[in-house]
């Protein structure tokens, strides 16, 4: 085969059609000629030869053509007669082209927006080398929880493991910088030597962690991020072994990671510091305290069942070179999870809700522009029929109508392309912030070839329904104008097209009402104290002076002061972790007359070293006995606080006042219960209950450090934020303010997830309700117009308007009535996937759905009055005039 | 009664153009009235498929092509094999071979 000739011959042919007829026509007209000079030898008359051969061979009209048509650059011709003839219909109609473009670039935008979101999050590999063999490995709770592991642990399964090639522990590190800038607290991590290994990440400059790093009292060395290094310190390649200040200590900088590594872990993190904890493992130590993660990564060849196998196997096995101590004691065993999933875990089910979502919405956009297609196309009828009837071969008016169809979806992708670019930006921002790897959403190549894909799909599904609707009927029916009457069977897939449409934007909206009600739940559940007109500013003090621990609270204290004396602050106090903030701050409580019992053995107490002055501003109410006050201060008898579920699950029928507990090792000292306040939500809104002590800042072993100011204004809290900063600034200059934030924001933050997945749910359920009004209009609208004759007779026969109204308006609301029959099923069924999103409302709430049937009755009644209408007004002398 | 069929078998038109112009070039015409007139008018081609396929068979590089005077003074497009055509001559004329040889075989065989 010479594809040079094939190619070379079609391009002259193309570029030069007239030549290329004019080379075939001689060719037919010769052959003809010769064979009629043949007949004619053979006796015949020259007419009688010319007619015989014109009968022997038919016409040379149609060998010309047959001949033309079977190169391939008859396709290319065609497809371009194709493209000019839509291109002129879609001109001719400008409004049905707007209307069907936006339409689907609003599907088509949208589900690309979503999947350019959701496809690094859900399905891409995380980017490191092998990253399938990347684990999580958690210690188990009584109550099959996944918690952090200890310092200890984590010697004890880098020793004894055989299934992982390396793992690591880290915790996070916020480290002050100072130096030339101002003071900038940093995000961080500090870990252990093989933490970067793990990943299979080296750094781009310099070294990685050595085992001598990652000892008691080893050197200060610092990994910095790409990005750390190109903001603080221009990218100077010098950089390594020089000497950085974090709080107060001077590091050296051994190592940059590369711009490309991503720390799914911490993204925020910006530098990296050995762990150097103590390997001889003193057991009332930081080394045996719940609060490390741990990655590890499989051997080639180890199967993640493998190795959790073998990691309970040795929680199981206790050695005596590993004594645990009974709070690590792993009875539970060991979790070990993909490092993927539990990356992605939290953030899952709004994600794939939100998926599902969009592609509601692509279906709906999807079936509406079928319907305007298949409206437009009746109009067409008699021009398909005339051009069957002419001798057009059906294959090829299908593959015109599939041209068209593919024409308009490549204008509503290409505007689509447009509304993803514009959303995707949006669509991170308003994200909820815990979204992990949110650095790796943007329009690549994957999400244009996803665009494309459907691009084309819907194409062809615009295409095809008109397509073989069109060309089922017969060629002379649509050529007889009387019958345009008979309009059965188009109808009738309209209509099919209707209530899918109405099905699917019921089975959106039903999911938007649940999310609203479940937030509307979330937010009515009482936090525990008044959220209102609060600010939060979260201080680290920073530098070796606060090594000291009364210099700690001295400066604490004197900020308070001054906060206190900030025009427009009606109250003030101090805490070590502040609710709804994401703090998380457990510690064991055990108390001197009620032994813990075994489930509540590693369930753990947030601990709040609070100033006195804690509970009045917050407002959280005392049940009991007296709140901390000016009495509990260094020397005086060590007093707590407990809440209310503490205390009625541990002392039940009892009063809890005056019994004893160390928080903490029980080597601790006991403190003494002298108060019982309200349930305060720690975590969020919707978690159960948690169990909390209070005692004051002066009566606790060392100085927190940052610490919460928690102030309540007289009016805005938000206007207050640089007055309060002066304050604390006034006091000293150096300390770094790491968060500030209004309760409001942080309550809202609670809620993120949903309120993202809410947001996006209630803008396409508009979009879907308000296109489904437009089907149900627009089937109703042709209806009436086709039907004017027999709506003409009908009123000419004494019909009232009133009943015409009633036949045009039945006919509407038959289709809602249906289409929201299915969709009800339709949405039960799908709010299976929504439960892990709902909060406090059944996945069956009944004003969520009775709120949508309204909703959808009130809109589709306004979608069928026009027409009604309009049927109403037509004059019947007129109309059957005109026939 | 019905004619008899004189449709070339499908497939083999282009076995017998790419045989008739191995003898010698040959026009559109010409190819037509020898297939006739050695099949004795047992096949007969109609314009369009033959001229269709010498187009294909031109752009597959088994013909080449050229307008000529012809012996009675006309101008008409001569075609002739190239060597990739005497090629293919050669494996559609084995495999046509193999193909009747196995039919015939089929026929025959007793039941």
């Amino acid at each position: 085969m010479s594809l040079w000739r094939q190619l070379t011959r079609g391009l002259r042919a193309l570029t030069n059609r007239a030549a290329a007829d004019q080379d075939t026509a001689d060719e037919v007209e010769d052959f003809f000629e010769q064979a009629t000079a043949a007949l004619e030898a053979s006796g015949l008359s020259p007419d009688e030869a010319r007619r015989t051969a014109r009968l022997e061979l038919g016409s040379t009209l149609a060998v010309r053509e047959q001949v033309r048509a079977s190169g391939w650059e008859h396709l290319v011709e065609t497809l371009f007669a194709d493209l000019r003839y839509g291109a002129r219909r879609l001109r001719a109609s400008p409004g049905f082209a707007v209307v069907s473009a936006i339409t689907l670039a609003l599907g088509i935008g949208a589900s690309t927006a979503i999947f350019s979101a959701v496809y690094p999050v859900l399905f891409e590999r995380l980017p490191y080398p092998a990253a399938g063999r990347l684990t999580m490995i958690w210690d188990v709770g009584p109550d099959g929880s996944r918690n952090d592991v200890t310092f200890g642990t984590y010697r004890e399964l880098l020793e004894r493991n055989r299934s992982f090639e390396s793992i690591a522990v880290m915790k996070p590190w916020g480290p002050t910088l100072t130096g030339s800038a101002e003071p900038e607290r940093l995000d961080g991590q500090r870990v252990s030597v093989a933490y970067f290994r793990a990943f299979g990440v080296a750094p781009a400059l310099g070294r990685d962690f050595e085992a001598a790093d990652d000892q008691l009292n080893g050197p200060g060395v610092v990994v910095l991020s790409h990005a750390l290094w190109r903001r603080r310190f221009n990218g100077d390649p010098a950089i390594l072994g020089r000497h950085v200040m974090l709080d107060d200590d001077p590091y050296t900088v051994v190592g940059v990671m590369p711009a490309t590594f991503e720390n799914v872990l911490l993204p925020s993190a910006q530098l990296w510091a050995p762990l150097q904890y103590d390997v001889s493992l003193p057991v009332q130590g930081t080394e045996w305290g719940h609060h490390l993660r741990m990655v590890g990564r499989l051997k080639a060849g180890v199967g993640i069942e493998r190795a959790t196998d073998e990691l309970g196997s040795i929680a199981r096995t206790p050695v005596r070179d590993f004594t645990r101590p009974r709070w690590a004691s792993l009875e539970n065993g060991l979790t070990v999870d993909r490092l993927q999933d539990a990356v992605i875990r939290s953030v899952k089910p709004a994600l794939v809700a939100v998926l599902g979502a969009v592609l509601i919405l692509l279906l709906i956009t999807a079936v509406n522009v079928t319907n305007l297609v298949l409206a437009r196309s009746a109009l067409r009828r008699e021009e398909f029929a005339m051009r069957v009837a002419l001798g057009a071969a059906r294959p090829r008016l299908i593959r015109q109508l599939v041209t068209e169809g593919l024409m308009l979806a490549v204008l509503g992708g290409g505007l689509g392309m447009v509304v993803a670019l514009v959303g995707v930006p949006l669509l991170v921002a308003l994200s909820p912030a815990a979204l992990p790897r949110s650095s790796a959403i943007a329009v690549d190549g994957a999400v244009i070839v996803f665009a494309a894909g459907l691009t084309i799909l819907i194409g062809l599904i615009i295409g095809v329904v008109p397509a073989s609707n069109v060309l089922r009927s017969d060629a002379h029916v649509g050529l007889q104008r009387h019958l345009r009457r008979s309009v059965g069977g188009r109808q009738w897939t309209r209509g099919v097209l209707v209530v899918a449409e109405v099905a699917l934007a019921v089975i959106l909206t039903v999911s938007a009402g649940l999310l609203l009600r479940s937030l509307q739940r979330l937010f009515a559940v009482d936090p525990g104290f008044d959220a209102a007109r609060l600010l939060t500013v979260q201080v680290q003090a920073s530098g070796h002076r606060f090594s000291n621990l009364a210099a700690t609270q001295q400066f604490f204290a004197e900020a308070l002061d001054a906060v206190r004396r900030v025009p427009g602050v009606s109250a003030a106090a101090l805490t070590s972790q502040l609710p709804l903030s994401g703090d998380q701050d457990l510690y064991g409580a055990h108390f001197e007359s009620s032994p813990l019992q075994r489930a509540d053995e590693s369930r753990g107490t947030f601990r709040y070293a609070v100033s006195s002055s804690y509970f009045e501003t917050l407002g959280i109410r005392l049940r009991r006995g007296r709140l901390l006050d000016a009495r509990d201060v260094t020397g005086s008898p060590l007093a707590v606080v407990i809440n209310e579920s503490l205390a009625r699950r541990r002392f039940p029928g009892q009063d809890a006042i005056g019994q004893r507990l160390h928080v903490g090792p029980q080597s601790g000292p006991w403190y003494t219960v002298v108060g019982i306040v309200s349930d305060v939500k720690q975590m969020s809104l919707g978690a159960s209950q948690e169990d909390a002590v209070y005692m004051t800042t002066t009566q606790w072993h060392f100085a927190d450090n940052p610490q919460w100011f928690v102030v309540r204004a007289w009016s805005d809290a938000a206007a207050l934020a640089p007055l309060v900063r002066q304050a604390i600034w006034s006091v000293d200059r150096n300390q770094p303010i790491v968060r500030v934030a209004t309760m409001d924001d942080l309550l809202a933050a609670t809620a993120a997830d949903r309120r993202f997945a809410l947001r996006l749910f209630a803008a396409f359920g508009v979009v879907a309700i308000v296109l489904a009004a437009i089907g149900i209009y627009g089937l109703l609208a042709g209806s009436v117009a086709e039907r004017r004759r027999e709506i003409g007779v009908r009123s000419a026969l004494g019909a009232t308007r009133a009943r015409i109204v009633g036949m045009v308006a039945r006919q509407g609301m038959m289709l809602t009535g249906l289409g929201a029959v299915i969709g009800l099923i339709g949405a039960v069924a799908a709010s299976g996937a929504l439960v892990g999103l709902l909060f406090g409302v059944s996945r069956l709430d009944p004003v969520a759905y009775f709120g949508v049937l309204t909703l959808l009755v009130s809109v589709s009644a306004i979608a069928c009055c026009v027409p009604a209408w309009r049927a109403a007004r037509v004059d019947p002398a007129i109309t059957l005039r005109a026939e | 009664m019905d004619k008899p069929n004189t449709d070339v078998i499908q497939g083999t038109l282009d076995l017998l153009i790419l045989k008739t112009l191995s003898l010698e070039p040959m026009h559109g015409f010409g190819i037509s009235r020898r297939v006739e007139q050695i099949s004795r008018g047992v096949f007969k081609v109609n314009p369009g498929s033959l001229l269709t396929a010498l187009q294909r068979l031109e752009r597959a590089g088994w013909l080449d092509a050229e307008w000529r005077d012809t012996a009675n003074s006309r101008r008409a497009r001569f075609y002739w094999l190239t060597r990739a055509g005497k090629k293919q001559l050669e494996l559609e004329t084995d495999d046509w071979a193999r193909r009747a040889a196995a039919v015939a075989r089929i026929l025959k065989a007793e039941t």
